[in-house]
């Protein structure tokens, strides 16, 4: 089995390493914008549910309040940038690590809940912090914030002319949060959320520091999804409270995940390859009479995808692959 | 208004006592209820307080046919179970609001003048707006049927057995499809009592249910997962509390005082007030 492991996770790592290749092309021949901007999309929330799953997936502590480290990203980049002209680089990461910090904190009283009452009490969380901003006058309350044009450069995280540079970023922020799933699998850490979400009891006594290992995955999960928001509201060029924290993003970034494997390496990246742009052109082709039929197809696409493939779509494959891989 | 997220609340916690399964749909059968109130109301004229029961029979129907066709499903689902039943359920919650947004197009409607609309009562120098009381009145009523039934009916103890033990249940003849049917049933019809009543004094539109359904999880959790008093508590708690925040925070962040209590609740008792410990 060690053996198989490790050999699977070079070939994992190659795979990444070959895909990530192909899509660093992909600009050179795509180059319709509105294409462009579902890739941009595409790579944003595989990096969102990628970092989701580190929490939810692996450590099984399921949370549908990511949105609130998604706008702390979101507003600490741009308070920092509007109100004192901090470079946005900094700002992410004083977001990212903000969130960090305010997921460790929510985790002291959080991690002693169980199952659903955990689940609401995630909403709830995300749900306050949404109403507290639409109420903040400083930061722009429902109104948001537009983020003022100051030049088209690396430097300042903004691009006018064209969306490569955040197709770029965005492609290094996914390969990032793949990477470092990729090795928190494998590590001591790994190891401890497979066991903490399997049976917490069990993980206790054979010496698991469990509180702990839920916190370590809080942490890294809440910075690179606030390092998302980041991206996000400098890609946009405006934020306001329900554009960044309402409950539609905890959605978005647990479905990827879901629709492609709990607690895979690849679920949350093939599951966004084919729900994002999936939205995007039931969005742009059947959502523009305004009458709700790409909600229709969304929504019943969730049900039946999680009702015929409760392991994701993952499992088409390992399914295929262990009938190859038996003697 | 308490009462009212406490009958909202109940139907969710009977379908949880059942069996474990968390209606993330729930705020849509409430919009639904109030679509069905609002047409009785136009086509045939009917006071939405009158057709209350109408709305009820109807939300039974299809809360048992989301169950035979949806959740009957989810609950076979051997790995990820609790992720099945929560994205399903909310599968099912998003093609409900786009079939109302497709029958039913996004305006915000209204019931202009209902038998109880727009009066107040007085009592004891007190003015209370009339359809909030009957709605209260109806909601007491509701939950006194509601232990009748699970008390004193067959079918209430057929329910209180499945729950118990799935498996003996089905050794003495209970089709325990049959009796789950019947739970979800019960629990949208009574979802669609509180409907009716609030489609006199709330605006309808396809989104409604989702304001209402987190307030809804929060008044179960409140009251601890699995007790169907517990919700019936949590929704009285979760009254005061909104009335007690709308005198000190402005209106926008009512909602903080509920969702703050309820954080205060469960990290004092994980269980919530009366969950099984």
């Amino acid at each position: 089995m060690d053996k198989h492991f490790t050999a699977r996770r070079r070939r994992d790592l190659i795979i990444a390493a070959v895909l990530a290749g192909l899509a660093a092309l992909a600009p050179l021949f795509v180059k319709d914008v509105y294409v462009q901007n579902i890739l941009i999309l595409t790579l944003m929330y595989a990096a969102l549910s990628q970092s989701w799953n580190i929490l939810s997936g692996y450590c099984g502590q399921i949370s549908l309040g990511h949105a609130l480290y998604f706008g702390i990203g979101a507003y600490t980049t741009e308070l920092l940038f509007t109100k004192f002209g901090v470079l946005p680089w900094f700002g992410m990461l004083a977001g990212g690590a903000i969130a960090a910090l305010i997921a460790m904190a929510l985790g002291y009283p959080f991690f002693r809940l169980r199952g659903h009452y955990f689940v609401i009490a995630t909403i709830v969380i995300a749900e306050i912090g949404l109403l507290l901003f639409q109420n903040w006058e400083w930061a722009g309350a429902a109104m948001g914030i537009t983020i003022p044009v100051r030049g088209d450069s690396w430097l300042k995280f903004q691009f006018l002319r064209s969306k490569l540079p955040y197709f770029y970023f965005a492609l290094a922020l996914c390969s990032l949060a793949w990477f470092v799933t990729w090795w928190l699998e494998d590590s001591k850490w790994g190891f401890w959320w497979r066991a903490v979400k399997d049976n917490p009891e069990a993980a206790e006594s054979l010496g698991v520091v469990v509180f702990n290992s839920k916190m370590g995955a809080a942490a890294v999960s809440a910075f690179l999804v606030a390092v998302g928001g980041a991206f996000y509201a400098q890609f946009l060029a405006y934020i306001d409270p329900e554009s960044v924290m309402g409950f539609q993003f905890s959605l978005l970034m647990a479905l990827p995940a879901v629709l492609g494997g709990i607690g895979t390496l690849w679920g949350p990246v093939l599951g966004a390859a084919i729900l994002i742009p999936m939205t995007e052109l039931t969005r742009s082709y059947i959502g523009g009479s305004g009458r709700g039929v790409d909600l229709i197809v969304y929504g019943a696409l969730i049900v039946a995808i999680s009702l015929a493939l409760p392991q994701g779509l993952v499992s088409l494959f390992s399914r295929t692959k262990a009938k190859g891989a038996t003697r | 208004m308490g009462l009212l997220y406490g009958l909202i609340a109940v139907g969710l916690a009977l379908i949880f006592g059942l069996m474990d399964v968390v209606n993330f749909a729930h705020g849509e059968f409430l919009m639904i209820a109030m679509y069905v109130s609002f047409f009785l109301f136009t086509f045939f004229a009917i006071d939405p307080l009158l057709s209350a029961p109408l709305v009820a029979a109807a939300l039974f129907v299809l809360g048992a046919v989301v169950y035979l066709l949806v959740v009957r499903f989810a609950m076979r689902a051997k790995a990820n179970a609790g992720m099945v039943q929560i994205f399903s359920t909310f599968g099912l919650a998003i093609v409900m609001r786009g079939l109302a947004q497709f029958f039913f197009t996004p305006d915000y409607r209204s019931i202009p003048h209902s038998w109880a609309g727009g009066k107040t009562i007085s009592v004891a120098g007190i003015f209370l707006p009339e359809p909030q009381l009957i709605g209260a009145l109806v909601a007491i009523a509701a939950f006194a049927g509601l232990y009748f039934f699970i008390h004193r009916t067959d079918f209430g103890r057929a329910l209180e057995a499945t729950r118990e033990d799935p498996g003996a249940v089905a050794l003495v003849g209970i089709d325990k499809n049959r009796v789950f049917a019947l739970g979800w049933g019960l629990g949208a019809a009574l979802v669609g009592l509180a409907g009716a009543i609030m489609a006199v004094f709330f605006y309808i539109y396809p989104d409604v249910g989702a304001s209402f359904a987190l307030i809804a999880y929060v008044t179960v959790a409140l009251g601890g997962f699995g007790s169907v008093f517990g919700a019936f508590a949590g929704g009285i708690v979760v009254g005061l509390v909104e009335a007690t925040t709308a005198l000190v925070l402005p209106p926008s962040l009512k909602s903080v005082g509920i969702y703050a209590v309820y954080l205060l609740v469960v990290f004092i008792r994980p269980r919530g007030l009366f969950g099984q410990m």
